[in-house]
C-alpha cells in the first residue's frame, strides 16, 4: 500500500504539497505516483525564478517505463529546485516525501492551498 | 467475446516472491519483483531468471516436417545438420512481412519450435493452413513450463540445482544447442545478450525448480528487465521492431534469410528478391542519446536521408543513458535527430548491439 502522509495536501495529478514555516510550499510526487512509474532514471526540474500558473507543466519525470509531466499544483514563483534529486533521480522511488522533493514555490495566493485535497480525499482518489 | 486472463504454472510462485503482476498479451505476468533496474543488473553481473512459460512450445513431427519447415521459414532448417541444434528465423507472409520470429530446434523426434505468446493464434492458424495436404503433425506442448536462467553465472548456478548426472552434458552444451533429459529440455539460448539456459520442463516441476534456483542465488526477474536487456542486446521484439508490414531485410534480420540454395522456395522469397532488386528502402540501426532524456518507441527520427522511427527505446541500465532501435532510410549516415516531446535532440547512429556479455560493444 502506498503511503499518504496526513499532514500534506494533494492534487489529482499526484503531486503533494507541504506548507513550510516561511510561507513557501514544497512540492513532490506521491508514493503512489512513484509506484506507478517504476524505476525513475531522469528528472527535469523547472527554473528557479520562473512563475507558473496552477496546473502548468513544470517538469518531467522519466522512469525506465515512461515519461510523465510534473505540474505546478499551485500558482507561484519557483524559489528553489532540488539539485540532489537531479543528480540522484532514484530518490523519487526511495524517499518520495523526503529527500525527493522537486521544488519550492512561493504561492501567488496562500489561500489557494485551502482548496486542495486532504490525505483522505487523495486516498479515495487513488483507491488506496 | 471475453477471454479469461491466462496464468502460467508459476503464477502463485510469482506472488510468493512479491511480484508486481501485469496483463501481458492476455497473460498475468510479473513486470518486476520490486526493482526492474536491480533485476537487470543481476542478469548482467550474476544470474537472473524469467518465467517465459507464456511462450508457445510446439513439436513438429511427420515425414514432411523438414521439407515443410524449409518452405515455411526464411531461414533454412537444413542448416541444422545434427539433432539438438537451434536456428533463429522469421516466418514470413507472401508479401515478405514478418508473421513472427521464432526459434526452431532439431530434435530426435523431429523439430521443436518456440513462438511468441502474443502471436500464438495467428501463428498456429497460419501453420495449420500451410500444412494442409502434408504429413506434418503440430503438437502444442501447453503442459510444459519454460524458465530462462541468464547471466554470466547462470549456468553454474543452474548446475547446482540440476541433477548431478546432467552436469557434464549441460556444461558441454554449445551456444544455440539443446538436450532433452526425459521430460525436460535444456537449451543454451536466451534473449538477454548473456550466457544462459532456457529450460522447458513439466508444469508440475516448475515451481520447485524456480524456488531452488532462487535459493541458489538466481534473482527472479520480470518482463520489464527482459525488455531492457534484450534492447541493449539489440534483439528484436515482435510487434515493435518488426511485424507483418516490415520485411526482415528492413528489420536487421537479413542475416537470418537463407538465400542458398536458390531452389528452396520459402514463403515470401519472391517478395524479398523483388525488394532486394529494387533497393531496400529502410534499415535498422541503433541510436544513442548520451545526454539527458529517454528515447521511446514511436518517436520520429529525422536524418539527412529522410525520416525514420524509433521501434524500441529505453534507458539503458548498463550504460546509464538512453538507447533505441530505429528504422531509418537506408542512406542514413552517423547522425540523426529525435523528436523528444516536441524538441529535436541529436542522437548518434551506431551498429547494434549496444551491450554483449555485460560490456559496451558499439563505437
Amino acid at each position: 500500500m502506498s503511503q499518504i502522509p496526513a499532514d500534506l495536501k494533494y492534487v489529482a495529478s499526484h503531486e503533494w504539497l507541504r506548507l513550510e514555516a516561511d510561507g513557501t510550499v514544497t512540492v513532490g510526487i506521491t508514493d503512489h505516483a512513484q509506484e506507478l512509474l517504476g524505476d525513475v532514471v531522469f528528472v527535469e526540474l523547472p527554473q528557479a525564478g520562473r512563475t507558473y500558473a496552477e496546473g502548468e507543466q513544470a517538469g518531467v519525470v522519466e522512469s525506465v517505463k515512461a515519461a510523465s509531466d510534473v505540474y505546478a499544483p499551485i500558482a507561484g514563483e519557483i524559489v528553489e529546485v532540488n539539485a540532489a534529486l537531479e543528480a540522484n533521480p532514484e530518490l523519487a522511488n526511495s524517499d518520495p516525501y523526503g529527500e525527493a522533493w522537486f521544488f519550492k514555490v512561493k504561492p501567488s495566493d496562500a489561500a489557494d492551498l485551502d482548496g486542495l485535497m486532504t490525505a483522505d480525499a487523495y486516498a479515495q482518489e487513488v483507491g488506496a | 467475446m471475453t477471454v479469461a486472463i491466462q496464468r502460467t504454472p508459476l503464477n502463485a510462485t510469482h506472488r510468493e516472491f512479491s511480484a508486481k503482476m501485469v496483463d501481458f498479451a492476455g497473460w498475468d505476468m510479473p513486470i518486476h519483483y520490486g526493482s526492474q533496474l536491480k533485476e537487470h543488473e543481476a542478469v548482467r553481473a550474476d544470474a537472473g531468471m524469467f518465467d517465459v512459460s507464456h511462450m508457445v512450445v510446439l513439436d513438429i513431427t511427420g515425414s514432411d516436417a523438414e521439407p515443410w519447415l524449409r518452405h515455411l521459414l526464411a531461414n533454412d532448417v537444413a542448416r541444422l545438420r545434427e539433432a539438438n541444434k537451434a536456428l533463429y528465423s522469421a516466418m514470413l507472409n507472401e508479401q515478405g512481412g514478418v508473421i513472427d520470429d521464432l526459434i526452431t530446434y532439431r530434435t530426435a523426434w523431429g523439430f521443436r519450435m518456440v513462438v511468441n505468446a502474443a502471436t500464438r493464434d495467428k501463428d498456429l492458424a497460419w501453420m495449420q493452413q500451410q500444412s494442409e495436404g502434408r504429413d506434418v503433425v503440430l503438437t502444442v506442448r501447453d503442459e510444459l513450463a519454460m524458465i530462462a536462467v541468464q547471466g554470466p553465472n547462470a549456468i553454474s548456478k543452474a548446475l547446482s540445482v540440476l541433477p548431478p548426472d546432467w552436469a557434464d552434458a549441460v556444461t558441454a552444451l554449445k551456444p544455440f544447442s539443446a538436450l532433452p533429459f526425459g521430460d525436460w529440455f535444456v537449451a543454451r539460448t536466451g534473449y538477454t545478450g548473456e550466457d544462459g539456459l532456457e529450460v522447458m520442463l513439466p508444469a508440475a516441476d516448475a515451481p520447485a525448480f524456480f524456488k531452488r534456483l532462487a535459493e541458489a542465488g538466481v534473482v527472479p526477474c520480470g518482463l520489464g528487465a527482459r525488455d531492457t536487456l534484450r534492447l541493449e542486446a539489440g534483439m528484436n521484439l515482435y510487434g515493435h521492431d518488426m511485424d507483418e508490414t516490415v520485411s526482415p531485410l528492413q528489420a536487421g534480420m537479413g542475416w537470418t534469410v537463407a538465400w542458398a540454395p536458390e531452389e528452396r522456395d520459402f514463403i515470401g522469397r519472391k517478395a524479398l528478391e523483388a525488394e532486394k532488386a529494387a533497393g531496400i528502402a529502410m534499415k535498422q540501426v541503433g541510436l544513442v542519446l548520451e545526454g539527458k532524456g529517454v528515447l521511446r518507441e514511436g518517436m520520429k527520427v529525422a536524418t539527412e536521408a529522410g525520416d525514420g522511427v524509433i521501434t524500441s527505446g529505453t534507458f539503458s541500465p548498463t550504460l546509464k543513458f538512453s538507447v533505441a532501435i530505429a528504422r531509418v532510410p537506408a542512406a542514413t549516415a552517423d547522425a540523426a535527430q529525435v523528436d523528444i516531446r516536441g524538441q529535436l535532440v541529436g542522437a548518434r547512429v551506431v551498429k547494434l548491439p549496444f551491450v554483449r556479455n555485460g560490456k559496451r560493444v558499439f563505437e
